[in-house]
């Protein structure tokens, strides 16, 4: 089965427990345990090649230019890894089946479990490191929402929020790291990544990506100071914890550093970081586990320490070591996982995992008993069980490993762990199971049934073969595994037996199981110390320090965005002037290249007269009728320069715009005060003057600089020019650029215009759905009324230009695509036609009189571009090409069509609808009872003398 | 010709900006409407100052013409701001009839939580 299949099936087995909890929790269980198992014999096809030892690959160029593709690869190690992943996945399929209650809602559970497993299983396959870091990311996500299933229990949103915190703040470190390590490496895959060991180790870069792929690898695999978090994910459910413990979540980092083993380790500077590192977690966690009475948090302290032990072995840089680590990896996720899912079981059907309130259940419950006992004394390293193989060969490499000249340190401390990794296992089977029956279990204890205790038993089977025939068993596993790890070379000489005769490991094999007994006879005074003793809550710590950053942000997001708008506009206008003055100093400007051209009187007159509007503007600003009438000035000169400018089609587009937009701030000025109060301080303007003038200058300056040079790069506009008849059969370029050179910039911004006239419609029903409509109907007008709101003069001649308007722009539509016009101009021309309607006429009349709903204008009108550019499509050209001809019909002159037309009505239509959609909302805040007459005009002399007549007569 | 069109566009920005800094939402759509007019006219003046040359081919003769992309672009820029405007200019007339205030601060929670009462 290709490795793409076995990468997203777990993906997409995920979508289907969601959908079939309805057809019950069975059908649920089934869809991810099949989908599971599809995977795990996918991957067992690829058996013979791996023990080959060959390397599976798949791949597909994704991003290639990012260096980001989506290659796989399947050697030794990952074989172990997805097999772990997988297999184990499948087991606690079975098992959460029985575990969840009926409360709990199961598709969540499994599409979130089969999330994450999918995205373990690419951490493992991923031969693009940039890759595995999208899947490392997923892995932090997925079991974050796992960790936090129960989401009713504090602890477990708690646990839930702290291991995505410390696994994703690691994940960030990584990328860094990860991306130095394939800038030296000159590649993001791992297979040429792994072949360049030297250049690696001797890069300047070698330490700071070591470090902070480290931070990545040690906060997933919970290693000190950063083990805090996996305790804490201990409020999940118990198949959660089984699975993201034993075999695969924690198992990510180990992964990583036995990945990168063979270009990173062999260092000092690796074997003192991670040897050490490994041996303070696998110490502390001994310790402190065998304190703990929650049977979850015991194992969960056990599971740092063995981490820290595998850790170690990686550390220790030797071909041995790594074999050793990667045989302990197999063998603690089988009796580790055992061990979950016992506790789990205990939990279940005792009511209760407090050791204190435990044991004596081997009467009750023996089938557990015996399946936690066996994997129990597996983890103390009991012979003839798995356990006791690999920890004999962490023990003999300890023993000859120097740390900073001292033969002794790492041997005794590596005892000292053992011993309390015994102690701890033998409290587990004799406070839980040993000891006398009692009579206050909080339920009635009792072997679960078959579905739960199958999946432990078959791992706790396991643990016994490996243990008994480990050479036939897992031998053939190790051997590939650990090829993998160290990189291609001879494996050094091994052998996984039970006895190797006297050594200095069994002797401190020996020296451990009996301190061990010693401990846990000493047990109750020891934890009576323990518990008198002072000891850092990491759980506090943690908790300070995001509160510091909690209130750090807010200090500054409240600083910077205090509700107040001019704040934020002063901040970003100071530091867009900042940002470019830096650019400015950091670059060279070249010589002026162009003469200025003498202007004449004309642009004199205009510029004279927008700088004074402008100057008028800011004075005068509270008087906020005024303003309007001074950026009318305004607008108008910026029309004229453009049409002086050679702009005929800009010119148009910005008065007819300019009619538009002012007719909409009177609209809405007619509800708002016409004064604006003074109220800021003269300090405070002058502060702002000051921004103003440096911004005004920048701005100024800028485009002073480039109107004095030529281009600094060939234009494109040349090309415009040139094809703008040849291909898109216009003379006028600008509308042929609009329609058909860069047309699909056009069909996005008619969509974005729709979308501004949906908003303000979208506004004006809420607005007028709340209580603002009381107060606009009960709303006396604050400026005298005119008598006659519509005087007989301007209703007659607005129904006389009407269809003169219509006709201008019907002409100026037509005649876009050689001459200045087009659909755009077209557009606002129609509909300011309209609109005089609606001023002449009144609202009311108007209304009644509109055929077609504005909305549907704009949807046809997007609809017909969108028709109009999928046409393209049936001549085989890509999305919105465009095709023209000539018809000639006598006796009308030649003609040229153009399917760019058809592109622009859509324009047309969608500008109409937009325009009067927008000014339409605003007048219906003007609606008041009584406002609409059945009559076009108020005052009528004609009506009143036949009224009057009527009565008379 | 070239000083006249920067120091437009100059002062057009400062005003703007000046008037953007105001704490009055009419102000600043005032503000806002300047500060397009002197983006737009700095876009299009990007493709160079050329006058009597539109870039309408001629069908009959060799002639230079302006550079076409940049009116292309501020053409859209244009109607865009349109819509600009009248979203801005109804959200501002909204928030007034809501709270009958045209201040572009948040009002202080407290303060708020007294007019409701």
């Amino acid at each position: 089965m290709s490795l793409f299949l076995i990468a997203a099936l777990p993906f997409i087995g995920a979508v289907f427990p969601a959908l079939l909890i309805r057809a019950g929790r069975n059908a649920a269980a089934s869809a991810a345990g099949l989908t599971t198992l599809l995977a795990f014999i996918g991957l067992m096809l690829h058996i013979p090649a791996v023990f080959r030892g060959e390397t599976v690959f798949a791949a597909v160029d994704w991003l290639p230019a990012l260096g980001l593709n989506a290659h796989f690869f399947l050697d030794g190690l990952g074989f172990l890894f997805a097999a772990m992943i997988l297999g184990i996945g499948l087991l606690i399929i079975l098992y959460a089946r029985y575990y969840l209650s009926r409360e709990d809602p199961m598709g969540q559970f499994y599409s979130y479990l089969l999330l994450f497993q999918g995205a373990m299983v690419g951490i493992v396959l991923s031969d693009n490191i940039l890759l595995l870091l999208v899947f490392w990311e997923l892995t932090s996500l997925s079991s974050f929402l796992l960790i936090g299933y129960w989401k009713h229990l504090p602890e477990g949103r708690q646990g839930a929020r702290m291991a995505l915190t410390v696994t994703g703040s690691g994940g960030l470190a990584m990328i860094a790291g990860m991306l130095m390590l394939g800038h030296i490496a000159g590649s993001y895959d791992l297979s040429v990544i792994l072949q360049n060991k030297d250049t690696i180790q001797s890069s300047d870069l070698y330490l700071p990506a070591l470090i902070l792929i480290l931070l990545g690898a040690f906060t997933k695999s919970a290693q000190f100071p950063f083990h805090f978090w996996l305790p804490h994910a201990m409020a999940a459910p118990t198949p959660v914890s089984a699975y993201l413990h034993s075999a695969t979540m924690v198992k990510a980092g180990l992964f990583l550093m036995a990945r990168l083993w063979p270009v990173l380790a062999g260092t000092p500077e690796w074997f003192y970081i991670v040897a050490t590192t490994g041996l303070v977690t696998m110490l502390l966690g001994a310790v402190i586990a065998l304190f703990k009475d929650d049977l979850k948090a015991l194992l969960a302290f056990s599971t740092v320490s063995h981490l820290g032990l595998i850790t170690m072995l990686l550390g220790f840089g030797t071909k041995i070591a790594a074999v050793a680590a990667v045989f302990h990896i197999i063998n603690h996720a089988t009796f580790k996982a055992a061990l979950f899912m016992t506790a789990g079981i205990v939990d279940h059907e005792a009511g209760t995992r407090d050791i204190k309130r435990l044991g004596g259940l081997r009467h009750l419950m023996p089938v557990t008993f015996t399946i936690g006992a066996v994997a129990a004394l597996s983890m103390a390293g009991i012979p003839p069980l798995n356990g006791f193989l690999s920890k004999e060969m962490m023990l003999e490499e300890t023993s000859h490993t120097i740390w900073n000249g001292s033969h002794l340190l790492v041997p005794a401390l590596a005892t000292v762990a053992a011993l309390f990794s015994a102690a701890y296992s033998f409290r587990f089977i004799a406070h839980v199971f040993l000891g006398q029956k009692r009579e206050d279990y909080p339920a009635h204890p009792h072997d679960p049934n078959t579905g739960m205790w199958i999946g432990p038993a078959f791992l706790v089977l396991l643990v016994v073969l490996i243990g008994l025939a480990s050479a036939k068993i897992a031998g053939p596993m190790v051997a590939t595994a650990a090829g993998a790890v160290i990189g291609g070379g001879e494996l050094p000489y091994y052998s996984l037996k039970l006895w190797h005769g006297l050594t200095p490991a069994l002797c401190m094999s020996v020296a451990a199981v009996i301190g061990g007994l010693v401990l846990l006879a000493l047990h109750a005074p020891l934890q009576r110390t323990w518990n008198a003793l002072p000891r850092p809550e990491a759980k506090t710590i943690f908790e300070a320090l995001i509160g510091a950053f909690t209130r750090l942000s807010q200090f500054v997001t409240e600083g910077l965005h205090n509700g107040v708008l001019t704040r934020y506009a002063a901040i970003m206008i100071t530091f867009t002037v900042a940002i470019s003055y830096f650019a400015y100093r950091g670059g060279t400007l070249g010589a002026e290249t162009r003469q200025m051209q003498d202007p004449g009187a004309l642009p004199v007159v205009g510029w004279f007269a927008l700088v004074v509007a402008t100057l008028f503007i800011v004075a005068k600003h509270r008087n906020r009728l005024l303003s309007l009438v001074l950026i009318g000035v305004v607008g108008l000169v910026v029309s004229m320069s453009f049409n002086y400018l050679s702009a005929p089609d800009l010119a148009l587009t910005q008065i007819s715009v300019e009619v538009v937009t002012i007719i909409l701030m009177l609209l809405a000025l007619n509800f708002m005060p016409k004064e604006t109060p003074v109220e800021t301080p003269a300090l405070t303007r002058l502060r702002d003057g000051a921004i103003a003038v440096v911004a005004g200058l920048g701005a100024g300056g800028l485009i002073y600089a480039l109107l004095m040079r030529d281009f600094a790069f060939p234009t494109i506009s040349d090309f415009h020019l040139a094809n703008s008849y040849k291909g898109g059969g216009g003379t006028n370029v600008v509308n042929v650029i609009l329609v058909d050179f860069r047309g699909y910039d056009t069909f996005g911004e008619i969509i974005v215009l729709g979308i501004a006239a949906m908003v303000i419609f979208a506004l004006t029903e809420a607005v007028l759905g709340s209580k603002v409509r009381a107060y606009l109907l009960n709303r006396k007008p604050d400026l005298p009324q005119a008598g006659d709101a519509h005087p007989l003069m301007m209703v007659v001649a607005t129904r006389v230009m009407m269809p003169l308007a219509l006709m201008v722009a019907a002409y100026i539509f037509f005649r876009g695509h050689n001459l200045p016009g087009g659909g755009f101009i077209a557009g606002l021309v129609a509909a300011i036609a309209i609109i005089m309607q609606y001023m002449a006429s009144g609202f009311a009349w108007a209304t009644e009189r509109q055929r077609y709903p504005y909305h549907a204008i704009i949807g046809s009108g997007v609809l017909i571009a969108a028709a109009t550019g999928m046409g393209a499509w049936f001549n085989g050209k890509p999305f919105l090409t465009s095709d023209f001809g000539y018809l000639h019909w006598p006796p009308l002159e030649e003609f040229e069509w153009a399917t760019a037309a058809l592109f622009d009505l859509g324009v047309f239509l969608a500008v109409v609808g937009a325009v009067l959609l927008a000014l339409e909302s605003l007048s219906r805040f003007a609606w008041q009872p009584g406002i609409s007459s059945e009559h076009a005009m108020d005052i009528n002399p004609a009506r009143d003398e036949a009224a009057k007549t009527g009565t008379e007569g | 010709m070239e000083l006249l069109v920067a120091s437009a566009v100059g002062i057009l920005t400062a005003a703007g900006v000046y008037l953007i800094l105001r704490r009055r939402s009419f102000p600043v759509i005032l503000g806002l409407s300047l500060l397009t007019y002197a983006v737009n006219v700095f876009l299009f003046a990007t493709g160079r100052l050329v006058t009597g040359a539109p870039p309408i081919l001629n069908k009959y003769e060799e002639v230079a013409y302006t550079d076409p992309l940049p009116q292309a672009l501020v053409l859209t820029a244009i109607v865009i701001s349109f819509g600009m405007t009248a979203v801005v200019v109804m959200i501002a007339l909204g928030a007034y009839l809501s709270s009958r205030d045209d201040a572009t601060a948040m009002p202080v929670e407290a303060d708020g939580a007294e007019e409701e009462a």
